[in-house]
């Protein structure tokens, strides 16, 4: 490989920088910024309180301004250093602000009115996570119930994908029968009606079925997903027959070659499977936003989304539970990311 | 106890016909080997008596039962496969047990069998390995292992040898014979081998092209082939052939005019014939003497193999070609002539449709 | 693929969590041995392929053949049966325009810009989707440090959720965001970028590409780390330049993986819905509004619903999906010929 690429890039100049260098390098630092930026920014405002999110310019870290209950005022009053006429630095807490003079009083005296100019005091800040970010919407809002939705939905339509489908492969790869061209052709035919394209009649039927409002609405049409049984089958597909031979003659019934020989040999591609389906069902956002109106129902994403679309968004809210939403997939790439990349490369699914 | 018997029974798959008209009965306690060139059906033959493809048509009977809608499990017979298909995801020990827990057999039985059969074949060392951590020769040990278990009525096994080297494949082979003897239990091999045909087998069949050639035992297949494919097969290197004519006959001995001219006489011993009729005359390599005495041929010599004890020569004559395996070392060069003399040699006649030509009754 | 054998699978803690697994398995197996004794080792197969059957024949193939009727049909009516017959009556009203290139002048108005505003989107987003997955593929592919650390950088994103990207974005875009943020520091002043009508579409076309190109740009590696190297080696014997090596090897050779990108994305492309949807809404106005949303916000969100109208609009998508999977189909078996070739 490395002689390739170099052959490609670079011929002359190996021992020098040849533009194609200092392009490839300029083209993965600005693509390291731009990919991972943005989460990291999310994450990043997602500690900050809701007056630090308002702030333009935005400080990359989350401060706040502190401070101090002053006798005489019933709010706390935000605390400023303040350059003084002679120079010297003092602390003062704001009152009010008039145009670019701003009313100040000292924490020792608190009758006695200075007046600042806006220019000549900076507030006192410190770093500060606003974990209540996270906390508060678990406990005043649905997000528990979102979340927990999420998980249901994930885990079980991640279950019944995998028997379903492994049940399937299993069928149109290790037996002959009549109509196994025309199954297989009837599967591959599923894959040119996505949900965009039947979603009113599917509502209808999922609906006439009593599941519209309920989270088994969500998850049984997508279960039997074609890409799983062309990976499963796939797979299958190495698995020499004469273990299927030896098993019969061992007295093995048929399901008992499904569950004790096939599945064990498939857990690789299951596997792959298995991780893909978790990162589909746990993302899904059209179709549950279809089926799911009410509010106790919804799925993560579709609470985020609800909950973005309002008139008043409480950013502060919002950010941080998106990366709460982020967490699981986060997990799945920082620990799967291996298992995801060659199954793509290798069925070029998604 | 392991008759099995097969009456008319074909095959096809689709419009293929892969067998035709097969009739052949195993005694209890036999060794019968199916040998044949590859896609002659002697797999398909061997699946079909397991279970594991059905006959399209005739009759297949084991003990006096015909077993044509019996599933393989029920028929109580045990296979080794070719490539062993032991369970990659299961130790030795869960390989062998896996068949018994499937008839729930109690445990201790379980256990007693397993330990009985991995004394008999030397495995008690790597019971809790898997097969991916064996070697050749000890996953074919495991193979054997896992239908001994079993106690079948028999063994089917399907070129069990086909993935040793070659010294193993040896040694196996003598233990296989060896367990045969043990076990007297009725056996099935199938193989493309013809030198393991000869030496396991009580009796050979030959297929060619879903049908059989001929039945017998080792050696009356090599000394009375009963068609020209038999002959070729078994037997290495694989025996002469020479186009010829048949002459008038003579007491005993008829003359056999070769293409290119040559004369030789061959006896026939009042074998059926037509003068003139076109014949093939067979003779194995190593019947055939350097020699220049009456009844020999010229011939041109073009490739010499010395292999000290014995030389192979390959020989021309007249444009056909005759291969010789002389006893001892010989000096001869590529391009001398020689003269071959088939005097000793035991000679096979086939007449224009390949079929030997027998003694008239 | 290859089936390797799992090793060690039979831990002690997996093997207790299994327990229960094997007894319903094993409790399933008495009932089926009878079943298979009915059915045969044959019939076996139907068994092991009617669930999944089922649950296609009811959720994917039932849907795609009552959708033609329902695009037949008026009213608001949910159920097929309460519905009435207007034959033809939903697609002319599709196609009721006086000038087809002004959507204003159309009966069914917000159609036409969906399918404008889609096409639009599809020819510039495949086009940089395309570009830059390729770039990044060829530059992924060169001896790098750490090589599988930066195509984890660019494969991140393909993970996330279609509304965390949406939300992450519409964050960066708005107007206390990190790009006025970095604009100002420029000297720039901050602009609320959804606000503006092309701005937004730029944004639905770039951020759907961030979200995305990972996937791509991991399929044509893959394609690019297939061709063989010492093809580079003879070329270079040869003295061929590396410009054209690119372009009369590596480029020909990467053609069946880049086809199939190339239609993968397309449809992909037509299809787009979530993440916009959750950055700009279809907004401002009706400038990122695409055909997937039209559809969707027809039969199910608006008012006035009319899914007849939205069956008849998705029936005209789903024909072209068609028309796209099969050339992809096509390509791929095409590929998979060359593959048995070499």
């Amino acid at each position: 490989m490395s002689r390739l690429a170099e052959f490609i890039f670079r011929r002359r100049g190996r021992n020098g920088w040849h533009w194609t260098d200092i392009f490839t390098w300029v083209w993965l630092i600005g693509g390291l910024f731009i990919m991972f930026g943005p989460a990291v920014w999310l994450v990043g405002s997602s500690f900050k309180s809701p007056a630090a999110l308002a702030e333009f310019p935005p400080s990359i870290m989350p401060y706040v301004t502190q401070k101090a209950t002053i006798e005489g005022y019933d709010k706390p009053l935000d605390l400023y250093e303040v350059t003084m006429p002679d120079g010297s630095k003092k602390v003062l807490a704001e009152v009010r602000r008039i145009g670019i003079v701003s009313q100040m009083v000292s924490p020792e005296k608190p009758t006695e009115i200075v007046k600042v100019k806006i220019a000549e005091r900076t507030p006192v800040r410190t770093m500060s996570f606003a974990t209540s970010n996270y906390s508060e919407p678990f406990t005043h809002f649905d997000f528990v119930r979102y979340l927990w939705n999420s998980v249901f939905v994930t885990v079980t339509a991640t279950l019944i994908t995998l028997i379903v489908n492994s049940m399937a492969a299993f069928a149109l790869s290790k037996y002959e029968f009549r109509g196994r061209t025309f199954a297989m052709l009837l599967i591959l035919a599923t894959l040119m009606v996505p949900l965009s394209v039947i979603m009113v009649p599917l509502y209808s039927i999922v609906s006439a079925l009593g599941l519209f409002n309920n989270l088994w609405g969500v998850i049984l049409p997508t279960v039997a997903t074609p890409t799983g049984v062309f990976i499963l089958r796939q797979y299958m597909l190495t698995i020499p027959d004469e273990l299927i031979d030896a098993a019969r003659m061992d007295k093995a019934s048929e399901w008992q070659i499904y569950w004790r020989i096939i599945l064990p040999l498939t857990a690789p591609a299951l596997a792959v499977l298995a991780i893909f389906s978790v990162v589909w069902r746990w993302n899904d956002f059209l179709w549950p936003l279809i089926v799911l109106s009410r509010k106790e129902l919804y799925t993560l994403q579709v609470g985020l989304s609800i909950y973005s679309g309002e008139l008043n968004v409480q950013w502060h809210f919002i950010l941080a539970m998106t990366v709460v939403t982020m967490i699981p997939v986060v997990l799945v790439f920082i620990f799967l990311q291996r298992f995801i990349t060659t199954g793509i490369a290798g069925t070029g699914l998604k | 106890m392991g008759h099995i018997k097969l009456t008319s029974v074909t095959k096809s798959f689709g419009a293929v016909d892969v067998l035709h008209d097969i009739n052949l009965e195993i005694q209890d306690g036999e060794f019968v080997v199916f040998v044949g060139p590859s896609g002659c059906g002697k797999s398909t033959l061997l699946r079909m008596i397991a279970g594991l493809e059905k006959p399209t048509g005739g009759e297949l009977s084991i003990d006096g039962k015909v077993v044509n809608d019996v599933p393989a499990a029920d028929r109580g017979l045990a296979m080794v496969f070719q490539s062993y298909a032991l369970y990659p995801h299961m130790s030795v020990r869960q390989n062998l047990a896996f068949g018994l827990e499937n008839t729930r057999m109690p445990k201790a039985e379980i256990a007693e069998r397993i330990a009985e059969a991995a004394r008999m074949l030397e495995i008690e060392a790597y019971l809790e390995r898997r097969p991916g951590q064996l070697s050749g020769g000890q996953r074919q040990r495991v193979a054997i292992g896992r239908a001994i278990v079993r106690r079948p009525v028999a063994f089917l096994l399907d070129e069990p040898l086909s993935n040793l080297d070659a010294e193993l494949r040896g040694s196996t082979r003598a233990e296989l014979a060896a367990l045969h003897a043990r076990l007297s239990a009725t056996m099935i091999y199938v193989t493309h081998d013809q030198v393991e045909a000869m030496t396991l087998a009580d009796r050979i069949v030959v297929l060619r092209a879903g049908r059989i050639e001929q039945i017998g035992t080792p050696l009356e297949l090599y000394n009375r082939p009963a068609n020209r494919f038999v002959a070729g097969f078994i037997g290495s290197p694989h025996m002469n052939f020479l186009e010829g004519t048949l002459e008038a006959a003579g007491s005993g001995t008829a003359v056999a005019t070769l293409k290119g001219g040559h004369q030789l006489q061959v006896p026939i011993e009042n074998r059926a014939f037509a003068a003139g009729a076109p014949i093939t005359l067979g003779v194995r390599p190593q019947h055939i003497t350097l020699d220049a005495g009456e009844n020999s041929i010229p011939a041109k010599i073009r490739l010499v193999e010395a292999l000290g004890s014995e030389t192979v020569l390959h020989a021309d004559v007249a444009g056909q070609k005759l291969l010789v395996v002389a006893p001892g070392q010989h000096d001869l060069a590529p391009g001398a002539d020689i003269r071959l003399s088939l005097t000793a040699a035991p000679i096979h006649l086939f007449n224009d449709k390949g079929l030997r030509l027998e003694r008239a009754v | 693929m290859k089936a390797d054998v799992p090793k060690g699978s039979g831990s002690g803690l997996g093997e207790t969590a299994m327990v229960p697994v094997r007894l319903a398995m094993a409790a399933i197996d008495a009932p089926l041995r009878f079943v298979q004794r009915r059915l045969g080792i044959g019939g076996m197969a139907t068994f092991f392929l009617l669930p999944n059957m089922l649950i296609f024949g009811i959720f994917v193939l039932l849907p795609f053949f009552i959708n033609f009727a329902y695009s037949m049909t008026g009213g608001t009516a949910l159920f097929l049966p309460d519905r009435s017959f207007v034959g033809g009556d939903q697609y002319a009203r599709l196609f009721d325009c006086a000038n087809y290139a002004d959507p204003n002048s159309c009966a069914e108005d917000t159609f036409w810009t969906a399918v404008g505003n889609t096409a639009w989107f599809v020819v510039l987003q495949v086009t940089l989707m395309i570009l830059f997955s390729l770039v990044t593929a060829l530059i992924l592919n060169r001896d790098l440090m750490a090589r599988s650390f930066w195509r984890a950088v660019f494969f991140f994103p393909v993970l996330l959720s279609p509304v965390v990207v949406g939300l992450i974005w519409k964050w960066i875009l708005q107007r206390q965001g990190l790009l006025n943020f970095g604009l100002y520091g420029l000297g720039f002043e901050p602009y609320t970028w959804l606000n503006d009508r092309n701005w937004s579409f730029a944004a639905t076309v770039g951020v759907s590409i961030w979200a995305h190109m990972g996937f791509y740009t991991l399929i044509l590696l893959a394609g690019l780390q297939a061709i063989p190297k010492d093809l580079y080696e003879a070329a270079e014997m040869d003295g061929t330049r590396p410009a054209r090596a690119f372009w009369r090897i590596t480029l020909p050779l990467l053609m069946p993986n880049l086809l199939v990108v190339i239609v993968l994305v397309l449809i992909r492309a037509v299809q787009i819905f979530d993440e916009v949807y959750v950055l700009t809404g279809g907004g401002p106005g009706t400038s990122t509004l695409y055909i997937t949303q039209y559809i969707y916000e027809t039969g199910f969100a608006t008012q006035l619903r009319n899914p007849g109208l939205a069956a008849a609009a998705s029936i005209l998508m789903g024909g072209v999906l068609v028309v796209l999977t099969l050339v992809q189909l096509g390509l791929g078996r095409k590929g998979e010929k060359k593959g048995a070739r070499k």
